[in-house]
């Protein structure tokens, strides 16, 4: 039987293109979302096309009491478990940061429900001493802006805690990699103004799979955003702090 | 669902309008959620036909799972999104072939129902709508519908070749053929005239399941319509040669991209003279049978990404018009001399056997010959000669292609389109406000007489 994948926030474009590449490897999958017809779809072309077994279940970040059984179900559908990726997110909109009730959404699936499931993964994982965790945060999570700083802040965090995560996991040999995209063509973005230098979720996919026969711990995609966030990370905060961003 | 306000064409570049798109990525959400929307896959119509000027288009492109495939029945089911390239890549090598394919795979399922398309077998095996089993429609009131040729029949013959206007097709159930090899076996044949290259096409002896005839469009005088029958089939095991290694892969060239608009006068009499000239004598030479792939034989085009670039910034026009077989090869030859009288060039020039008619209310195909030409937007001249073209296609009972057309009128497409107040009484049952609704069904009248 093939090594098996965690995908979580499996219907996200991101994530149907990460989860064939790793079909294409021949990689079975585990999908997981709060859509299950969606989930169906997805895993019965993921079949298709690259032959692999795939399973999908239900899973939403923000009921962390459902997320060790959670774990337990797919790892008694996929014994041979030995990785797992975190894509799923909600941006929230401008809203989100003049009203907490939508806030507090944006916190808990980006972080909150992220900490939740990564914390039952790792303890998983740490005693197998072997696997990998790819979490997804954003470049967003770099440096706080006037237009989305609750998803940034809740993706720095992430950001943040995956670096501690990587620092504890180490000793054991589990891989935990922080993916940090620019602006992907998904459902979170069609239509936003202001895009630029847009990757196509392929793109990213096939680069988030490519990373696990690297070194890297953070990996910016596509890489030339290391550079930007460079920049924008140097601008000094009094005058960072007047600019329209 | 968020928008995106962009300007838009199809295939040919031609008409260019501002369309508010929108692309949904789950099943549940291709609905029609404006006054005005059209479904758009992968916009290889030429024309108008996925266009909705100042109105809502629909991208299918994500929604393109493949959801079910029966190996012993060769019986695929998809979401519409799907294309024709994905297909092949999972069913070629399992041995299943598709049982109609245009000249190019790069198409969605949806926009091969909806258009009806034909392949070069058309005289044996009809059009693409007569190997489906069953579509998943959405109506204009969000609700879903599942139509075969026996349940909801009417809206499945008025969906199939409706061009988008009766509503989303979501899924598609179809019937593949199967292939020993991915390989075809193929042979050319010379014509040095129009009345030769008819008789090729009519005999039986120099005919394959896939017929099809190339002609130099700038020949005049006794060697108008010249050209090369091309006809071929799926290679047989026993036709490989023994080293040929697996018989279902080929292998696969990097396609190539034009990467910018080539000048508009880079396509002129001269050069497409000099290419035509070119071309016939090296076709003309391969008179022997042989081998080739089905990607070069098939889609020689997609070989070169782009290349509607080739013909300039202002676009092209394919004229694609079917003449009826009675009297169709004074209609070929009458529209050959109004063309080459024109002297506008044009550098593609192809030439089909249509079998019967289908069952599509606004299917294209009927029996008959079709010729398509790909013409160079100079000048509105242009648009003169193809309203002459028009003519002499009613003359001979025929009809244009609508996937292909930007200029049509009303008056001439009812006349080519007999069935449309049949068509039109099914639509308005479904669609009583006209929701779906496109660029070309405004300019050419089609639905919206629902009161
Ligand atoms: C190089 C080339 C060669 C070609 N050769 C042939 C050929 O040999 N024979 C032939 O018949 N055609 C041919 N065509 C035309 C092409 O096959 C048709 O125009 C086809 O419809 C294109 O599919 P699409 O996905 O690009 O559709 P689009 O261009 O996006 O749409 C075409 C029509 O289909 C409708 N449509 C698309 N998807 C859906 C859906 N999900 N639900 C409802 N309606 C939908 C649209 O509303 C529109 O009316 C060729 C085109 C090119 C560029
Ligand atoms: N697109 C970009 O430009 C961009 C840039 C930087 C980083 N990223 C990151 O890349 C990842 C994928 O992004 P995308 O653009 O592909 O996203 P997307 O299309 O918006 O998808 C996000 C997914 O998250 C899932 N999700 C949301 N809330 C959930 C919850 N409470 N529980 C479980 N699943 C939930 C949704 O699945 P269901 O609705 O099916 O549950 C959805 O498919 C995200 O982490 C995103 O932050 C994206």
């Amino acid at each position: 039987m093939s090594e098996a994948v965690l995908i979580l926030g499996a219907t996200s474009a991101i994530a149907r293109a990460t989860a064939a590449a790793f079909a294409a490897r021949g990689n079975a999958l585990y999908l997981a979302s709060r859509d299950e017809e969606e989930l169906r779809r997805i895993a019965a072309d993921l079949r298709l096309r690259y032959g692999v077994e795939v399973h999908y279940g239900l899973f939403d970040a923000e009921a962390t009491d459902t997320h060790e059984a959670f774990l337990k179900s797919v790892v008694t559908a996929m014994p041979n478990l030995s990785g797992m990726v975190l894509a799923f997110s909600y941006l929230g909109d401008q809203q989100a940061a003049r009203d907490f009730s939508v806030g507090v959404k944006v916190i808990a699936s980006n972080f909150t429900g992220a900490a939740s499931i990564l914390s039952h993964c790792a303890n998983y994982f740490e005693p197998l001493q072997r696997g990998f965790i790819i979490g997804i945060s954003s470049v967003a999570g770099d440096r706080g802006r006037q237009s989305n700083y609750v998803y940034g802040a809740a993706k720095g965090a992430l950001s943040l805690y995956l670096q501690g995560l990587r620092n504890r996991l180490y000793a054991s040999g589990v891989r935990v990699i922080t993916i940090k995209p620019g602006f992907v063509d998904t459902a979170m973005t069609y239509g936003l103004p202001g895009l630029f230098l847009v990757a196509s979720p392929q793109a990213i996919g096939e680069r988030i799979v490519a990373t696990l026969s690297k070194s890297a711990d953070v990996v910016y995609l596509p890489w030339f955003w290391r550079y930007i966030m460079l920049i924008i990370k140097h601008i000094p905060e009094p005058i960072f702090k007047r600019m329209k961003l | 669902m968020p928008t995106l306000i962009t300007s838009l064409s199809g295939w040919g570049r031609y008409p260019v309008q501002s369309c508010e798109l929108e692309r949904p990525e789950r099943y549940a959400d291709l609905r029609p959620d404006a006054d005005s929307v059209i479904a758009r896959g992968q916009g290889r119509s030429y024309g108008d036909a996925a266009l909705n000027e100042n109105g809502r288009v629909l991208l299918t492109e994500r929604v393109n799972r493949l959801l079910e495939f029966d190996a012993e029945k060769g019986i695929l089911r998809a979401e519409a999104g799907a294309t024709l390239a994905e297909i092949l890549d999972v069913i070629a090598p399992k041995g299943w072939f598709l049982p109609v394919t245009p000249g190019t795979k790069f198409v969605s399922l949806g926009g091969c129902v909806a258009a009806d398309v034909h392949g070069k077998n058309h005289h044996h095996e009809g059009s693409f709508g007569d190997h489906v089993l069953g579509i998943d429609l959405i109506l204009a009131d969000g609700s879903r519908v599942t139509c075969t040729p026996d349940d909801n029949a009417e809206l499945f013959w008025a969906t199939v070749g409706g061009m988008g206007l009766t509503g989303i097709i979501g899924e598609v159930t179809f019937k593949l053929i199967p292939i020993q090899s991915a390989h075809m076996m193929v042979r050319h044949h010379a014509a040095d005239n129009l009345e030769q290259l008819f008789q090729h096409l009519q005999n039986p002896a120099i005919d394959d399941r896939y017929t099809v005839a190339w002609m130099d469009s700038l020949a005049t005088g006794k060697k108008l319509g010249r050209g090369i029958a091309m006809c071929g089939h799926h290679a047989a095991a026993e036709e490989l040669p023994v080293d040929i290694g697996h018989a279902f892969s080929t292998r696969q060239k990097r396609s190539r991209s034009v990467p910018f608009d080539l000048p508009g006068w880079a396509l002129n009499p001269v050069s497409i003279g000099a290419f035509n000239s070119f071309y016939y004598q090296l076709e003309e030479k391969k008179q022997q049978p042989f081998l080739t792939g089905y990607d070069p034989y098939f889609y020689p085009l997609d070989a070169v990404g782009h290349w509607n670039r080739l013909y300039g910034k202002r676009g092209f026009v394919q004229y694609q018009c079917v003449v009826s077989e009675p009297s169709a090869f004074d209609g070929i030859k009458a529209l050959l001399q109004e063309l080459s009288g024109s002297r506008r060039p044009s550098f593609l020039a192809v030439l089909k056997r249509f079998g019967a008619q289908g069952r599509g209310l606004l299917s294209f195909p009927m029996a008959g010959y079709t010729l398509a030409l790909d013409l160079p937007i100079r000048d509105d001249g242009l648009f003169v000669l193809l309203d002459k073209l028009d003519e002499i296609v009613l003359q001979h009972g025929g009809r244009v292609y609508l996937a292909k057309d930007a200029r049509l009128s009303a008056d001439s497409f009812r006349a080519m389109y007999p069935r449309y107040a049949e068509w039109l009484r099914i639509k308005n049952a479904v669609d009583p406000q006209n929701r779906f609704s496109s660029s070309l069904s405004r300019r050419l009248g089609i639905g919206g007489n629902a009161t």
